[in-house]
């Protein structure tokens, strides 16, 4: 099935969850990341229960601490 | 109504031609004033363009002092400025530029005694700070205060920024709970920045903040912008304010800044 990371289509297997999304992706730590799924966010102890349907739109907000 | 000298004519006619700011927006930056929460990589371009642009009271609060490793980046600090307060090298540059403007200087260390009491006395805050816990206090003291502020952080080759209006767009927390855990996201002293990046993020947030004194266009807010300089990638998503955010949602759990929100995590890195 297609859906949407970060605004590009990626083809995904069905039935897959947002932990593995994430590894797929390379965000090896769920901490660096805030997640929307169609523009809510998930929490983070939901992300494996959370299995992502055809055409759904995911963002990845990454943390950035840097400033100085 | 400012009376504009022949010289504030001539200095601002750039603005003051472009139709959408006119002499009435010249004259309310020069009645705003504005706290620049670190004079570093970020703090540094929004202070040079804050100054240019005639903004009356810019405030600039940093408690350290000039590092050789901050020139690549922190463009407003010179060579012969290394070893000397931030605020200080900050503030004669900015009054080189514009010696219309007024520079306070606030030479110490943002915590949470002294944010909430500190950006009071200003319209806008802008955060060019380098570690999460003082993001997180920033945001806070802002929501709490009722100051909107503008968010920006870098890292390696990318870009973040949002401009938060406090309890009408979505807030830091609202996206990020809470700061991640200590190590689990790199700082730039640990992983390095291009030092142009700075430069493109500061800008946006200095643009941000000129707009929002004039009332020009359309703010980043409910919107979080991000950009990876590698491939000149710009994207903006799409954010609400949630109605469970601690701090700014319907019920907070935040109604003070707390003492927990200090930077631990990064202060051994503090010269980043």
């Amino acid at each position: 099935m297609q859906i949407k990371v970060n605004g590009e289509i990626q083809q995904v297997s069905e039935q897959i969850n947002l932990t593995q999304l994430l590894n797929d992706n390379q965000v090896d730590n769920p901490d660096m990341v805030s997640v929307q799924v169609n523009g809510e966010f998930i929490a983070k102890e939901d992300y494996a229960s959370t299995i992502l349907s055809n055409g759904v739109e995911v963002d990845f907000l990454y943390f950035m601490g840097g400033g100085q | 109504m400012i009376d504009f000298t022949e010289e504030q004519l001539e200095r601002y006619s750039r603005h003051i031609i472009l139709k959408d700011v006119g002499i009435q927006g010249q004259a309310k930056l020069l009645q705003a004033k504005v706290l620049i929460i670190g004079a570093g990589g970020l703090g540094a371009p929004i202070a040079f363009y804050l100054a240019a642009a005639g903004v009356g009271e810019i405030g600039i609060v940093d408690n350290d002092v000039v590092d050789l490793s901050n020139l690549q980046r922190q463009i407003i600090h010179f060579t012969a400025d290394v070893d000397s307060p931030k605020v200080e090298s900050a503030k004669a540059k900015m009054l080189a530029i514009n010696p219309d403007i007024k520079v306070n200087t606030h030479s110490l260390f943002i915590n949470h005694e002294n944010v909430r009491e500190l950006i009071r006395d200003y319209d806008f805050i802008v955060d060019g700070t380098d570690n999460f816990g003082t993001k997180f206090l920033i945001n806070d003291a802002c929501i709490l205060e009722n100051k909107p502020y503008s968010h920006g952080g870098i890292l390696r080759f990318t870009g973040q920024t949002m401009t938060v209006e406090p309890k009408k767009s979505a807030c830091y927390r609202c996206v990020f709970r809470e700061p991640p855990p200590a190590n689990s996201v790199p700082t730039c002293s640990q992983a390095g920045v291009l030092g142009a990046i700075a430069g493109m993020l500061g800008t946006m947030q200095a643009t941000e903040t000129l707009k929002w004194i004039t009332g020009v266009g359309n703010l980043l807010t409910d919107q979080l912008l991000s950009f990876d300089a590698k491939t000149m990638d710009f994207r903006k998503v799409t954010l609400k304010r949630q109605h469970d955010c601690p701090v700014c949602g319907d019920d907070p759990l935040i109604t003070e800044v707390s003492e927990a929100e200090v930077p631990l995590c990064d202060l051994k890195a503090k010269k980043g």
